[in-house]
C-alpha cells in the first residue's frame, strides 16, 4: 500500500503528462501482479460498491475527531471530499504500525476493505476509526478514498496504457486494446494483459472506439468535398457488436457490456459471421428513428419487457467495420472498411441491422444545406470522414469531425448553485437554472461548464454575498443573473416540476445585458418541443 | 464599544482613529503593510518603527508616517493606545486600546508559529479581542515549517536533476522572505527573485534579518538565453501566466500558502506543488490565542468569521461576526496577487 500511496502522490504531484506515465511505468515494472491490476483497476476510475453508508462515516467522523456535526459538515464543504476531511481533521499517531504500512495494495483491498463487510456494525466502525488514528495522513487519505469509492487523479485511459506499454514492452494498440472490457482486479488479468503471446486473446475484447472532433472551421477548409464521405450525427449510443466464436457481444461506449438490453440487437448478429466487429449506433427506431427519449426507456431497464420490446424496438445503425473475417481492418482506408460493411449487413439481411447512409452531395455547400434538415431527420447534424482514414485510437483530431447542428438556446435566471467536485471543490460551480412560469421561477436545467475561470471566481464570490437559503450543500440565491443555455434536445418528462427536460445543457454565456425578468418562460421553452418550432433563437 | 465599525473600518471614538482602514481617513493606525490592510490616501499613518521602510515602498515616499514602538503606551486622546508584535510580517502588530474603563486588542493577522524574519507574537490580555479568522477551521493545522522547507528544497533538487527551472510562487512580503530566512542553510547558489519580491527583500535585510543568498532574475541582453534550469526562483502570484515566465522555458511551479492545505486548492491553481506555510494562525493556534488573552468577548473578522464564531459561543464566549465588504478570505487572497501582478 506504501507504494500505491507513494504512485498516487507522485501523481498528484505534477502537471506533466511524461512524468504522470513515467511514475506509473516505474510502479508497474516492479509491481506484484495482483497489485498492478487493483492499480489499474483503481487509476482507470473504476470504483468497489460502497462498502459502508456515508451517515455511518460521518458518525464516526464526529466520535473520532471530537468536533461537532455541523463542524464536520463544514469542513467537509470546505474541503469538497471526505476522505481528505477525514485526513485533514484526525490527528494520526505519530509512528504508525509498520504492518498496515506494509500490506500491499491487493492485500488492503481483499484483506481489510472487502471483509470490512464480514463484521457487524459495532466493529465495522472500530476498525475504520482505527485506520483513521492509526495511519498516516496521506494513507488515511487512500484508504478512505478506496472505502468510500473511487480515486480520481487526472490520468486518461490513454496515459495508463502508454505505461503499461512501456513496463511491459508491448505496443500501446495492444494494451489498450486488451484494457477495454470488464476488467476483474486479479494476478491473472494482469498477466494476461501483458502477456507477450499477442495471439491469445478474449473473444468478447471489444477495440477502442475511435471518437470524432468537434469541428471548429469552415469544413469547406477540410479540401475537396469528394476526399470526404459524409454520415448522419446520429443521437443514439454508440455500440460495438462482436460475432466472434458462436457468440454475440455489445459493448457501449462506457466500456459497459449491454448485450442482454438489446436482445433483439443480440439474435441478429447471430447473422454475422465469426470473426466480425462492427461500429454503429443503437436506436429506438420505428420505420425511422425515434426520439431520444424513447432509446432512454429501454436504457433504464437492466432486464426488457416483450410490452416495452415491441413499444421501443431498436435498431443497429452501422458505419464501420473493425474487424472481418477475424481479421483486424483497422488500418485498412475507410473506404475499404466502407465495402467490407456493407456487404455484411446485406448478407445478414435483418431488420435490426441497417446501415448509416452516405450523404452524398457534389459540394460542401449542398452538404451545408441538407445539415439544415437535421432537427426534422431527428438526427444531431454530420459526421465529416475522409474517405482514406485509418479506424484511430480514442480521440485524434483530424480524420473524423462531427458537424453538429446549432444547439437549442434559452436566457435562464441562476436560482441554486453548489460546490463542484474535484479541483473545483472549493468554488460554486454547479449551478441549477430556471425561467418563468408566471411569476414563479421554475428549475429548468443544472449546468456546469460554459464559464471562465475568471467568471466562475467573480459569480462564487456573489454567490456568497447572495445566498438566501442554504440547503445543504445547495444554497439558494437571489434572482438577478442571467445566463444563455444551449442544449441538445429537449423531452416531455414528468419527473421535473417544469414539465421538460433538456439533454446536455451548457452554459453559453453571462448575459449580464439581461435583468432576470428578460428572461424566457417555460411557454417559450415548450415551443421547443415541437419539431418544427423556429430555433433560431431566443 | 471602544471600537466600532463604520463604512471606514474598525474605529475609536474615545481616540478619534480607525484601525486599518479601506477608505481614506485622518489618522490610520496600520497593523501591517499588506495591501489589505494599509492602504492609500490616509493622512496620518501610525504603525511599528519596522513597518516604516514597507509602508514607504508600497504606499510612496510622502506618507506622513510616525513610529509607534511595540510596548510603549500613547494616548490617542481618551484612549491609551500600544501596539504589540503580531508575529505575521516584519513589523506586524496587534493594536492594544485602552478606554472606557475596558481593554480592547485588534490582532490584525497574526500567527503563533516560530518565525526568525518578525517579531514573536505576543500574547496581551484583554477584555475584548478583535481576531482575524482567515483559517478558522480545524482542517486547517500547519505542518512545521522545516519539513516544508525540506520539501520545498527537495522539489527543487529534482527540477534540477531534470533539467527544470523551479518557480516557486510567493506573496512578496513576508512569505518569500519566510521562505529565504528557512533556505539559509540549504541554498547552494543565489536564489533569484522577481522584480516585485527583490525590493521588500532589501528592506528585510535592511533591517538585519538573516537570508539565504539572492540575486535578481533579470532579463538583461548579457543573460539572453540564460540557462535557468537549475535555479529556484521566486515570484508573487501575479507573475504566473504573465510573459515574464517565458524565460524560463519549460518549469515546474509551485505555490506556498495555507490554502494548499485543501487538494482543490492546490489543483484550481494548476501548479505542481502545493506547500502549505502560512502566515495565519492556524485553527489551533487561533482557539489557544482567544484561551490565552483571557477576553470574554470575541469578534472575529476576516475568513471563516461565521463558524469561528458559532464555535465560541457554544463555548459560552460572547462571540460576533465583523462584517465588513472586505471580509473575505479568498478576497485577501485575490488582492494581495492582484496587487503584485500589477507591479509585474
Ligand atoms: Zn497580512
Ligand atoms: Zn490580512
Amino acid at each position: 500500500m506504501k507504494r500505491f500511496v507513494e504512485l498516487y502522490e507522485a501523481l498528484d504531484a505534477t502537471t506533466s503528462t511524461n512524468a504522470k506515465v513515467e511514475a506509473m511505468r516505474s510502479y508497474f515494472a516492479t509491481a506484484d501482479s495482483d497489485d498492478a491490476a487493483w492499480a489499474i483497476y483503481f487509476l482507470s476510475g473504476k470504483r468497489m460498491k460502497r462498502l459502508v453508508k456515508r451517515a455511518d462515516l460521518k458518525e464516526w467522523l464526529v466520535e473520532v475527531s471530537g468536533y461537532e456535526l455541523w463542524m464536520v459538515e463544514e469542513c467537509y464543504a470546505s474541503v469538497g471530499d471526505f476522505a481528505e476531511t477525514v485526513s485533514l481533521l484526525v490527528r494520526h499517531q505519530a509512528a504508525p504500525r509498520p504492518e498496515a504500512m506494509d500490506l500491499s495494495l491487493s492485500g488492503w483491498v481483499e484483506q481489510r476493505l472487502q471483509a470490512l463487510g464480514d463484521n457487524d456494525p459495532a466493529k465495522q466502525a472500530q476498525i475504520v476509526k482505527a485506520w483513521w488514528t492509526d495511519l498516516p495522513a496521506s494513507m488515511c487519505f487512500i484508504a478512505t478514498k478506496l472505502l468510500t469509492g473511487g480515486l480520481r487523479v487526472g490520468v486518461s485511459q490513454l496515459l495508463l496504457a502508454k505505461a503499461i506499454a512501456a513496463s511491459s514492452g508491448l505496443p500501446r494498440p495492444v494494451i489498450l486494446h486488451r484494457l477495454m472490457g470488464n476488467f476483474v482486479p486479479s494476478a491473472e488479468t494482469y498477466e494476461a494483459l501483458v502477456d507477450p503471446n499477442t495471439a491469445a486473446s478474449d473473444a468478447s475484447q471489444p477495440y477502442p472506439f475511435f471518437l470524432a472532433s468537434p469541428i471548429e472551421k469552415d469544413p469547406g477548409d477540410l479540401g475537396l468535398r469528394g476526399e470526404w464521405i459524409a454520415e448522419w450525427k446520429w443521437d443514439g449510443i454508440r455500440a460495438q457488436v462482436i460475432r466472434r466464436g458462436g457468440r454475440s457481444y455489445i459493448w457501449s461506449r462506457g466500456e459497459e457490456l449491454v448485450t442482454e438490453r438489446f436482445p433483439e440487437i443480440e439474435a441478429a448478429c447471430a447473422s454475422l459471421p465469426d470473426g466480425t466487429v462492427l461500429d454503429g449506433e443503437l436506436l429506438a427506431w420505428k420505420d425511422g428513428v425515434l426520439p431520444f427519449s424513447q432509446l432512454q426507456r429501454r436504457l433504464n431497464r437492466k432486464k426488457v419487457s416483450k410490452k416495452l420490446m415491441s413499444e421501443v424496438p431498436i435498431r443497429l445503425v452501422c458505419y464501420d467495420c473493425m474487424e472481418a473475417d477475424g481479421l483486424d481492418l483497422r488500418d485498412r482506408p475507410l473506404v475499404e472498411r466502407r465495402q467490407r460493411l456493407e456487404s455484411l449487413v446485406t448478407d445478414a439481411a435483418d431488420a435490426s441491422i441497417g446501415l448509416s447512409e452516405i450523404v452524398a452531395t457534389e459540394t460542401w455547400e449542398e452538404l451545408a444545406t441538407l445539415r439544415q434538415s437535421a432537427r426534422e431527420r431527428g438526427v444531431e447534424g454530420l459526421m465529416l470522414k475522409q474517405a482514406d482514414s485509418v479506424y484511430e485510437t480514442g480521440r485524434k483530431r483530424g480524420s473524423w469531425w462531427k458537424w453538429k447542428i446549432d444547439p437549442y438556446t434559452v436566457d435562464a435566471v441562476l436560482i441554486y448553485a453548489q460546490a463542484g467536485s474535484g479541483r473545483r471543490a472549493t468554488l460554486f460551480t454547479d449551478y441549477t437554472f430556471a425561467v418563468w412560469s408566471g411569476k414563479d421561477l421554475l428549475p429548468l436545467a443544472k449546468a456546469y461548464s460554459g464559464l471562465t475561470d475568471k467568471e466562475i471566481a467573480r459569480l462564487d464570490r456573489w454567490i456568497r454575498g447572495n445566498t438566501i437559503e442554504r440547503f445543504g450543500p445547495v444554497r439558494s440565491v437571489k434572482a438577478e443573473h442571467v445566463f444563455e443555455l444551449a442544449f441538445e434536445g429537449i423531452n416531455e418528462s414528468k419527473r421535473n416540476k417544469s414539465g421538460v427536460a433538456v439533454r446536455f445543457p451548457r452554459i453559453l454565456r453571462w448575459r449580464e445585458d439581461k435583468r432576470p425578468e428578460d428572461a424566457d418562460t417555460l411557454e417559450q421553452v415548450r415551443e421547443l418541443l415541437r419539431p418544427d418550432a423556429d430555433t433560431s433563437g431566443s | 464599544m471602544v471600537i466600532e465599525t463604520r463604512k471606514e473600518g474598525l474605529y475609536c471614538k474615545a481616540g478619534d482613529f480607525y484601525i486599518d482602514p479601506v477608505r481614506p481617513v485622518a489618522r490610520a493606525v496600520v497593523t501591517h503593510a499588506h495591501s489589505d490592510h494599509a492602504r492609500s490616501g490616509n493622512e496620518m499613518y501610525y504603525a511599528s518603527p519596522r513597518s516604516e521602510a514597507l509602508l514607504r515602498k508600497r504606499l510612496g515616499n510622502q506618507i506622513d508616517f510616525y513610529a509607534l514602538p511595540f510596548g510603549e503606551q500613547v494616548r490617542f486622546g481618551d484612549a491609551v493606545v500600544s501596539l504589540h508584535p503580531a508575529g505575521h510580517v516584519l513589523g506586524s502588530a496587534q493594536v492594544r486600546v485602552q478606554a472606557e474603563g475596558e481593554v480592547w486588542v485588534v490582532s490584525g493577522d497574526y500567527k503563533r508559529d516560530a518565525d526568525p524574519t518578525c517579531e514573536s507574537f505576543e500574547v496581551v490580555p484583554c477584555d475584548t479581542f478583535i481576531t482575524e479568522a482567515t483559517f478558522a477551521l480545524p482542517i486547517y493545522h500547519w505542518p512545521s515549517i522545516d519539513a516544508v522547507v525540506e520539501s520545498i528544497h527537495a522539489w527543487w533538487m529534482a527540477n534540477r536533476i531534470r533539467g527544470r527551472a523551479s518557480v516557486l510562487f510567493c506573496y512578496s512580503l513576508g512569505k518569500a522572505q519566510r521562505v529565504l530566512g528557512a533556505l539559509q542553510d540549504l541554498a547552494d547558489r543565489p536564489v533569484l527573485l522577481h522584480g516585485a519580491v527583490a525590493p521588500l527583500t532589501q528592506i528585510y535585510r535592511e533591517e538585519g534579518i538573516q537570508l539565504a543568498p539572492t540575486d535578481l532574475a533579470v532579463n538583461d541582453r548579457t543573460r539572453r538565453g540564460q540557462d535557468y534550469s537549475q535555479d529556484l526562483i521566486i515570484a508573487p502570484p501575479g507573475a504566473n501566466g504573465t510573459p515574464w515566465m517565458r524565460r524560463f522555458g519549460k518549469c515546474s511551479s509551485a505555490f506556498c500558502s495555507g490554502w494548499m492545505q485543501v487538494r482543490g486548492n492546490r489543483r484550481r491553481r494548476g501548479h505542481d506543488r502545493g506547500f502549505v506555510l502560512s502566515d495565519h494562525a492556524d485553527w489551533e493556534g487561533l482557539i489557544r490565542t482567544i484561551k490565552e488573552t483571557g477576553a470574554r468577548r470575541i469578534l472575529a473578522t476576516h475568513g471563516q468569521s461565521d463558524i469561528l464564531v458559532r464555535y465560541l459561543r457554544e463555548r459560552g464566549y460572547e462571540a460576533d461576526a465583523i462584517r465588513s465588504r472586505f471580509d473575505s478570505a479568498r478576497q485577501e487572497d485575490d488582492a494581495e496577487s492582484k496587487e503584485e501582478g500589477a507591479k509585474t
